[in-house]
């Protein structure tokens, strides 16, 4: 038995395809990436050596301090957005009949590209045809903003469609957490004569907690990496109003070919996205886990 | 006895007042969860009827209005017009090729991991793992810089390669707790009968996970069909591009024929809402054993 399920051979044979694939796509790319961070480089010529003076532009570079405050704004958005996300989800879990149809329907747009998520919130958004500024001035608003277009308005529209489209998602998860509550304590609480705000407030939600936690960090962290539909709906305008950081990288890397700048962005935002994740899981950490089971 | 039914026989005359009450509460559940679902639904109607339009009945006629002539030639023309049919078979083809890639070498990875003996087998789930919290931008650069020198600039290989490493660490975790969760007598067995590790793999181990290996390849077909920005990035011809990029294209030549923009965009979302159809409860399962991936 030990021999044959020690046989260095096939133990070869089964794991370097995967692991020479994730050393190659994966971490020699972000090993290169901290490098060409370091140098001055067009993609075209080969790299040349300049120490962090790309670290120490892009620390004076107002437009990537904006387009990091940008991120910071989408993830603090997405965060809020939780609780919206679980107040729903506490409706649906309430013993609701078609809670698994509604479940459903609501997570759709989660399987939609944020190609075309972008294209048809663009329509949504249009100035004159859109369907929000016709509905609006149907109702007697005569002259709605051009919401991609308003620089002060731009990040929360973005906002709207990714609210829109990860709804299903957190509901979908924040639904089987609260399911997984026995439901003999919710009835012992109901004896004791709690109401259902209460039992909400006191029972359910702190033994969702840890779930809550962990959909914080993907918020979060999800935000700093948003790209596709930001690239698609305004590609950072009007005037770097809705730039991000990811963004912002691809702009210098591959529309201004600065390489070195990109990598040096592309760098940073890896650097945050861990952080981020470090510190969320620091703060959330509970030292006493609640046993329900 | 359920506590709602001896609470309310308990209270006697006051009951039927609280059976009300509830029931009002109940409606009013009912409205918010029945609203949310016209908010997440009603994008997609209205896609689905400008589609069916022409730029004159799309602006003159209220936005609501039922298309009353469907115009489904707003399909034919952009299906063939635009390279659509280009960009779906590629995108077809590419999705599978890399699905199947991923779940075949996750499978090999996650059976020496889980069931067979060696030392760094704890290292290298570490390096799987670990991969999940990195974004894809950040090896964006070096990645082009590389395919780039490798001549795969322009080769759907590029794709293929970058779908199954960045798919892999969560169809590793995917599968872990099935693999960890098999009994040790299937082994045990097979090799008292003499089996060699293949064939203990392809023909018992690997037809044991059907189930867990439809979940995985479902959240990697979704994946793979919405990817965007490596197709963007590392493929310039039409021949070689995917509908993601192929529409965001087409729509950008033809920003003022609404019509068919909403057939472009309904031919790309089509596959997976007819998948979502008739596999929800398979994909529901898929989401929320992917939710891990930020």
């Amino acid at each position: 038995m030990n021999t044959v399920m020690s046989n260095k051979k096939v133990i070869a044979l089964y794991v370097l395809p995967a692991l020479v694939l994730i050393l190659a796509i994966v971490y020699i790319p972000i090993i290169l990436t901290g490098y060409y961070g370091l140098t001055k480089w067009n993609g075209i010529g080969s790299p040349v050596f300049i120490g962090f003076d790309n670290y120490g532009a892009l620390l004076r570079d107002s437009m990537f301090w904006s387009s990091a405050w940008h991120s910071l704004l989408l993830a603090l958005f997405s965060g809020i957005s939780l609780v919206l996300y679980l107040a729903i989800a506490m409706v649906l879990a309430s013993r609701i009949k078609g809670a698994n149809l509604f479940r459903k329907i609501y997570l759709i747009p989660m399987l939609l590209s944020s190609v075309a998520i972008a294209q048809l919130w663009l329509r949504i958004y249009h100035p004159t045809n859109g369907i929000l500024n016709s509905v609006l001035s149907s109702i007697g608003i005569d002259n709605p903003p051009a919401w991609l277009a308003e620089p002060k308005l731009v990040l929360l529209a973005i906002f709207v469609p990714i609210l829109w489209q990860y709804a299903g998602f957190y509901i979908l998860i924040y639904y089987a957490a609260l399911k997984n509550i026995p439901a003999s304590l919710e009835e012992a609480a109901k004896i004791d004569g709690a109401n259902a705000l209460q039992i909400a407030w006191k029972i359910k939600l702190p033994l969702a907690m840890e779930v809550v936690k962990v959909t914080i960090v993907l918020a979060v962290v999800g935000s700093l990496k948003y790209f596709d539909l930001i690239y698609v709906m305004t590609s950072g305008g009007p005037n770097g109003a809705s730039e991000v950081m990811a963004s912002y990288m691809y702009k210098e890397a591959f529309k201004a070919y600065d390489f070195g700048y990109g990598s040096a962005t592309g760098f940073f935002l890896l650097v945050i996205c861990l952080i981020a994740t470090w510190i969320i899981r620091k703060l959330t950490a509970s030292k006493d886990t609640i046993q329900y089971s | 006895m359920t506590s709602e039914t001896a609470s309310q026989l308990s209270r006697g005359a006051e009951g039927f007042g609280i059976i009300k009450a509830w029931r009002l509460g109940y409606a009013l559940l009912y409205a918010i969860l029945i609203a949310v679902a016209i908010l997440q639904l009603f994008p997609l109607v209205w896609l689905l009827f400008f589609s069916l339009k022409n730029n004159q009945e799309v602006f003159q006629l209220p936005p609501l209005s039922l298309p009353m002539n469907p115009r489904w030639e707003n399909y034919s023309k952009v299906w063939s017009a635009g390279n659509i049919d280009v960009y779906f078979l590629n995108s077809v083809w590419i999705t599978l090729a890399a699905t199947a890639l991923t779940v075949v070498i996750a499978s090999l990875v996650t059976f020496a991991i889980t069931r067979m003996r060696w030392k760094l087998s704890s290292l290298v789930l570490g390096l799987f793992m670990v991969a999940m919290m990195i974004p894809v931008h950040s090896t964006l650069i070096p990645l082009f810089s590389m395919f780039n020198k490798a001549s795969l600039i322009d080769n759907p290989i590029s794709l293929i390669l970058t779908y199954v490493a960045f798919n892999m660490p969560i169809t590793i975790m995917i599968l872990l707790g099935f693999y960890y969760a098999l009994p040790k007598e299937v082994e045990e067995a097979s090799v008292i009968d003499g089996c060699s590790v293949n064939r203990m793999f392809f023909r018992i181990v690997l037809p044991m996970t059907n189930s867990v290996l439809a979940t995985t390849a479902i959240i990697n077909i979704i994946y793979n069909w919405n990817e965007f920005i490596f197709v963007n990035t590392f493929i310039s011809s039409d021949h070689y591009k995917t509908l993601t990029v192929g529409v965001q294209n087409f729509i950008g030549q033809y920003t003022t024929d609404w019509g068919a923009i909403g057939a472009t965009l309904m031919i790309s979302i089509l596959p997976i809402l007819v998948a979502f159809l008739f596999l929800s409860d398979r994909i529901v399962e898929g989401i929320a054993a992917g939710s891990v991936k930020g």
